[in-house]
C-alpha cells in the first residue's frame, strides 16, 4: 500500500464514517450542547442584567432611605429644639412666679413685722400714758404729804422711768 | 505529601523496570538471528525483510490486512474484495498468512506479498519482469474503472482504527450531550462535560466566528467540530502503541484526501458571488489580467486544500517515523556502546518525542481546522475584504 496514493478502500470507508459521524454528531451531540450552552449563556446574560438592576433598585432604596433619615434627624433635632425652648421656657416662668411669691412674701412678711411693730408701739404708749398716769397720781398723793419728799420720789420715778 | 511521593517513586520504578526490559530485550534479540538455521529456500532479500521487520517504519506507518499485536502475534481483521462481474469475497486476513505450498495462492486465486494484494487468473501465479504477478491489482483511486483492478474495501489496520475513532467520538460526545440534558442548564458542566465544553467553545469562539462571522458560523460549525475532534482523536489514537491504537490513520493520505475535498466541496458549494466574481473576473483590471487572474485564483483555491491535505499527512507521518526511527535506533546501535545504555537513551529521547507528539496532534487538528474555517469563510464572505484570504492563507 503505497504512501501517496490514497487506497481505494480506505476512501471508500472514510467517506462512509465520516458522514456517519457528521450526521449523528451534529442531531445527537453538537445540537443539543450547543443548544445547552446558548441558554446557558442567555441565562447568565439574563441573571447579570437582572443582577444590575436590582443593584440600581438597591441604590435608588439607599437615596430614598438616606433621605428618610435626613428628614427624619432634621424631625428630631427640631423637636428636641423646641423642647428645650420649652423646658427653659417653663424654668424661667417658674423662676419668675417664685420670686413673685417670694417677693410678696417678703413684702406682706415686712407689713406684718411692721403692723406688730406699730401695734406694740401703741401698746407701750397706752402703757406708759397709764404708767404716766399712775405716776401722777401717786405723785400727788405724796405731794399731799410732804413736799420734799414728793419732789425726792418725782425724780426717782423720773430716773427709773428714764433708764427704762 | 507522603502519598503522593509514595506514588511518584512507584511509577520511577515501573518506568525504570520497564526501560530494563525493553533494553534486555534489544539485547537478547541480537544473537537469535544469527544461530537459526536460515531457511536454504529463502533468498536473502526476504531473510533481512523477516529479521527488520519487527522494526521497518514504513511497515508501521503503512496499512496492514491484519493488526500486529506482538512478534508473530496478530489480530485478524476481515478482507472484503469486490470483483467487478463476480460479486464480493469476504474471508479473515489469517489466511494471508497460510498460502497454499504448491501455488503460493490463497483461496485459490490471491496472492499475497509485501503488503499487496493480487488475484491471479486461472490459479497459476506467474511474475512479471518487475516481480509483480500477472492479474488484477487492488484499486488505487488514480485506476478506478480500469478493467485490471478489483475492488478492496477490507477492514484493514486503517480502517479499524478509523471505525474505533468514529465510535470513540459517538459514545464521548453523545454523553456529553447527555450530560447537558441530565444536569440542565443552570449548573455548571463538570468532568468530561466540562473539559470538552471549553474545547467546543474554543472551536466556536475562537475558529468559527472569527473566520466565519457572527451571521454565517452557526451552518458550519458542526463541519468544524467534527473535522477537529476527528482529526485530534485520530492523532491520540495513532499514538497509542499497542492495539487497538497505533494505526497510523490521520498519517494516511486517503483520511487527509477525504476531509480536505470535503473542505474544497464546502467552497465550491457555498461560494457566495462575491468570492467566485473576484476569482473568475477580477474587477477593476484589464482582460488579459482578469484570465491571467482567474487561471491564478483557480490554481490557489485548489491548492489550499491540496496543502491540507499534505500538511496533515506529512505531519502525523513524519511523527510516526521518528518515534519509530528513535526506537529502532537501539537495535541499529546496541554493538557499539551496549543495549543497556543505549536502550535508555532512546527510550528517554522516544518518550520525549511522543510528548512534543501529543502537543503535534494537537496543533494539527487546530490548523486543519482553522485553515478550513478560513477558507469556508473567504468563500461565504459578502462584503469588501478582498485582501483577507490571501493574507491568511500563509
Amino acid at each position: 500500500m503505497e504512501l501517496l496514493n490514497p487506497s481505494f478502500g480506505l476512501v471508500f470507508w472514510m467517506l462512509i464514517s465520516f458522514f456517519v459521524l457528521l450526521l449523528i454528531l451534529r442531531k445527537y451531540a453538537w445540537k443539543p450542547i450547543l443548544n445547552s450552552v446558548k441558554k446557558r449563556e442567555d441565562s447568565i446574560t439574563e441573571a447579570l442584567n437582572s443582577a444590575k438592576e436590582a443593584e440600581k433598585k438597591l441604590a435608588t432604596l439607599k437615596s430614598e432611605n438616606e433621605a428618610i433619615m435626613a428628614e427624619t434627624k432634621k424631625q428630631r433635632d427640631i423637636i428636641l429644639k423646641e423642647a428645650r425652648e420649652a423646658k427653659e421656657k417653663i424654668i424661667n416662668e417658674a423662676k419668675t412666679a417664685a420670686q413673685e411669691e417670694a417677693n410678696r412674701l417678703t413684702i406682706a412678711a415686712r407689713e406684718n413685722i411692721n403692723n406688730e411693730k406699730m401695734k406694740a408701739v401703741t401698746e407701750l404708749r397706752n402703757q406708759v400714758a397709764l404708767l404716766s398716769v399712775e405716776i401722777a397720781e401717786k405723785i400727788l398723793k405724796e405731794k399731799m404729804g410732804d413736799s420734799a419728799k414728793q419732789t425726792e420720789v418725782m425724780e426717782n420715778i423720773l430716773k427709773e422711768v428714764t433708764l427704762n | 505529601m507522603d502519598r503522593i511521593n509514595l506514588k511518584n517513586r512507584i511509577l520511577t520504578a515501573v518506568f525504570w523496570v520497564f526501560l530494563g526490559a525493553f533494553s534486555a530485550f534489544a539485547q537478547h534479540s541480537d544473537p537469535n538471528p544469527h544461530s537459526e538455521p536460515t531457511p536454504t529456500e529463502e533468498t536473502g532479500e526476504h531473510k533481512e525483510h523477516s529479521k527488520e521487520g519487527k522494526f521497518d517504519v514504513m511497515h508501521h506507518i503503512a496499512d496492514d490486512y491484519s493488526f500486529p499485536l506482538a512478534g508473530d502475534y496478530y489480530v485478524w481483521l476481515p478482507l472484503i474484495i469486490f470483483e467487478p462481474g463476480k460479486g464480493f469475497d469476504v474471508f479473515l486476513s489469517k489466511e494471508l498468512h497460510n498460502p497454499d505450498p504448491t501455488t503460493g495462492l490463497i483461496r485459490g486465486k490471491y496472492y499475497y506479498n509485501h503488503g499487496k494484494l493480487f488475484i491471479v487468473e486461472g490459479g497459476h501465479l506467474q511474475l512479471d519482469d518487475k516481480g509483480h504477478p500477472i492479474g488484477k491489482h487492488s484499486a488505487k483511486l488514480t485506476d478506478i474503472g480500469s478493467s485490471h483492478v478489483f475492488y478492496d474495501i477490507s477492514i484493514t489496520k486503517n480502517t479499524f482504527g478509523l471505525l474505533l475513532s468514529v465510535v470513540l467520538l459517538l459514545v464521548i460526545f453523545i454523553s456529553v450531550a447527555r450530560a447537558y440534558k441530565k444536569r440542565g442548564t443552570d449548573t455548571a458542566p463538570r468532568g468530561l462535560q466540562n473539559a470538552m465544553e471549553s474545547i467546543i467553545l474554543f472551536v466556536k469562539n475562537d475558529i468559527a466566528i472569527p473566520f466565519i462571522g457572527e451571521k454565517k458560523y452557526a451552518k458550519f460549525l458542526p463541519y468544524l467540530l467534527t473535522i477537529f475532534f476527528f482529526i485530534w482523536i485520530n492523532n491520540l489514537l495513532g499514538l497509542i502503541p499497542i492495539f487497538p491504537g497505533g494505526a497510523n490513520v490521520s498519517g494516511n493520505i486517503a483520511f487527509t484526501f477525504v476531509l480536505a475535498t470535503l473542505s474544497l466541496l464546502l467552497v465550491f458549494i457555498f461560494g457566495k458571488k462575491h468570492f467566485w466574481g473576484h476569482i473568475l473576473w477580477y474587477p477593476g483590471v484589464n482582460v488579459p489580467l482578469k484570465i491571467f487572474l482567474a487561471v491564478l485564483e483557480l490554481v490557489s483555491v485548489v491548492s489550499k486544500p491540496f496543502a491540507l491535505m499534505i500538511r496533515l499527512f506529512a505531519n502525523i507521518t513524519a511523527g510516526h517515523i521518528l518515534i519509530m526511527s528513535i526506537i529502532g535506533m537501539t537495535f541499529m546501535v546496541k554493538s557499539l556502546i551496549g543495549g543497556v545504555s543505549i536502550g535508555i537513551v532512546t527510550s528517554l529521547f522516544s518518550a520525549l518525542m511522543f510528548v512534543l507528539e501529543l502537543l503535534v496532534g494537537a496543533i494539527q487538528a487546530y490548523i486543519f481546522t482553522l485553515l478550513t474555517a478560513q477558507m469556508i469563510g473567504a468563500a461565504v464572505e459578502e462584503g469588501h475584504e478582498e485582501h483577507k484570504e490571501h493574507a491568511a492563507a500563509h
